[in-house]
């Protein structure tokens, strides 16, 4: 698309996520989809982030709201168990760690680095189950 | 299946009318509507014939005219025949949606029944709203009487639904001296016109779900300059030879002949009245005494006003000694529009012509043979002058003192 003149791209303000057909997109892999050339999916916007979510696999009892609440499709996640986060789409909103019933989710400064993070995972502040 | 409606070879309809009676032929698939005087008759009289089984398509009832024209650029992009009408303020309120389906390449139709916008509050005739949809990137066909409206909303599906344009189109008559008049109408049967506009071809449309796409994108200095030149070419290249063959067939098929620009005693006219609309007719009307008289004066209707027939309308004024341009909207400070084009189209002729411009029939008010004789009268002036003799601009039919600029 980046190389069109005014005269060769489609009319009207369309954009089409896939090239060619995509009817059976809902069973291919989000990394593995034929995306098009003005797809967002290879942009990444991980310099909109002040604050990260971090993952502590331990403590998750994947229960998946947080792969639900997103609204970037930036929680990976295979068979119902959770894998990681997506870090080029995620804009660091903070919806994962608000929804997330146990302390498996948390925001950390986005330079934090995770493995440090990980090590020094904070206790859960009380054992009550946050109310959604 | 819709129902077949029998109309007779010539039918009593009012402009209204005769746009309902289109939009059923033409088996438009989504009406969203929101009722504004002196269209509203146009959605309803639509409305009947669906609850009647004449129509098959969806009547979506708007909260707002921004609403309805909304719903149709919804139900175009999913992949319909779309169309609605309005009228002055409802039209206002359309605005900023109007330049989202032209932008988006949506194809629409959309009456417009003209008539004047508040302040004063006003339900009757004249073309400021017209003329406010004019840089909004939509077709724009203008009517003289109802058998222009039956006849042009026919051809507006056919040219806005063509792969190659894609654009919305506005079919305008006049607030209730058209709208409201009824008049003779030579119809066509169901079959005949349903199959002179043809079957909607879907482009790009959102319901083909194997090829999803996004409708409505955002660009920023970095494309925008891009989609509105495109938009821009399409407007002035590939419309007018559509119209240009829309209005052939049609001829072949009814006999009627519709032209971009419509020329009345003009071939050897000296002086020359622009206008649209109802006032086309009268102007014609007052040509033909003068012409009995001896002089030679002619008519130029505007007919298809967007995209400006630049070219046509200078061939058929560039010849003339005096021309007046009427326009029927408030300029709020400046020439009329009608002066501003037809100076556009006329400055790097040869021609030595005189051009003056006049303001009249606001709100309403009629436009009476004794004015367009008095301007004539003042073109006869002009032409023997060679140059103004007047001001540039005057109002006319105009009660106190006589107003006029430059």
């Amino acid at each position: 698309m980046l190389e069109n003149g005014w005269n060769s791209f489609e009319i009207g303000t369309i954009l089409r996520p896939f090239e060619g057909s995509a009817s059976d997109v809902a069973h291919i892999l989000p990394e593995d989809r034929t995306y098009s050339k003005s797809n967002s999916f290879s942009v990444s916007v991980a310099d909109w982030r002040i604050e990260k979510p971090l993952l502590k696999l331990d403590e998750c009892i994947h229960c998946q709201f947080c792969w639900i609440y997103c609204p970037d499709m930036s929680i990976i996640s295979r068979d119902k168990k959770m894998v990681s986060i997506d870090f080029d789409h995620c804009k660091g909103c903070g919806i994962c760690v608000e929804v997330c019933p146990t302390n498996a989710l948390l925001m950390f400064p986005e330079q934090q680095d995770e493995a440090a993070a990980l090590a020094n995972w904070p206790e859960a502040k009380n054992n009550e189950v946050k109310e959604n | 299946m819709a129902e077949l409606f029998e109309l007779n070879a010539i039918e009593v309809w009012d402009g209204n009318m005769a746009a309902s009676h289109a939009l059923r032929q033409a088996q438009v698939d989504v009406v969203a509507a929101y009722p504004i005087t002196p269209s509203t008759p146009i959605v309803e009289n639509y409305g009947t014939f669906m609850a009647n089984g004449y129509v098959d398509g969806e009547y979506v009832m708007a909260e707002s005219e921004h609403g309805a024209m909304s719903c149709c650029i919804g139900a175009a992009a999913a992949g319909g025949r779309v169309a609605t009408a309005t009228s002055s303020q409802g039209f206002a309120l359309m605005l900023e949606t109007l330049y989202s389906a032209s932008g988006m390449r949506l194809p629409i139709l959309l009456n417009v029944v003209n008539r004047a916008i508040a302040a004063p509050l006003n339900v009757n005739g004249d073309h400021s709203d017209m003329y406010m949809g004019r840089d909004s990137g939509w077709i724009q066909i203008d009517c003289y009487n109802p058998q222009d409206v039956y006849d042009m909303n026919l051809v507006a599906f056919r040219v806005s639904e063509d792969h190659d344009i894609r654009l919305p189109a506005m079919v305008h008559q006049d607030g209730f001296m058209t709208s409201h008049t009824a008049q003779r109408v030579k119809t066509l049967p169901d079959d005949v016109a349903y199959n002179f506009v043809g079957e909607y071809k879907p482009m790009n449309d959102m319901l083909d779900l194997d090829n999803p796409v996004t409708h409505g994108a955002q660009t920023e200095e970095d494309w925008h300059f891009e989609h509105k030149a495109r938009q821009h070419h399409a407007l002035m290249s590939d419309v007018i030879p559509k119209i240009q063959k829309a209005f052939d067939e049609l001829k072949t098929l009814t006999g009627r002949q519709y032209n971009l620009v419509e020329k009345y005693n003009m071939d050897d006219a000296e002086i020359a009245i622009v206008c649209m609309g109802t006032s086309v007719e009268t102007a014609e009307e007052v040509s033909n005494e003068l012409r009995a008289q001896g002089i030679k004066a002619g008519v130029v209707g505007i007919r298809v006003f967007r995209p400006f027939p630049l070219e046509q309308i200078a061939a058929a004024l560039k010849n003339t000694k005096a021309i007046a341009t009427l326009d029927r909207s408030s300029p709020n400070g400046t020439v009329g529009m009608l002066f501003n084009e037809i100076s556009g189209a006329l400055f790097n002729t040869d021609t030595k012509t005189v051009l003056t411009n006049y303001i009249y029939g606001l709100g309403g008010r009629d436009l009476t043979k004794s004015s367009l004789h008095s301007v004539y009268r003042h073109l006869q002036a002009n032409a023997q002058a060679g140059h103004p003799t007047t001001p540039l601009q005057q109002f006319i039919g105009l009660r106190g003192p006589v107003l006029s600029f430059f």
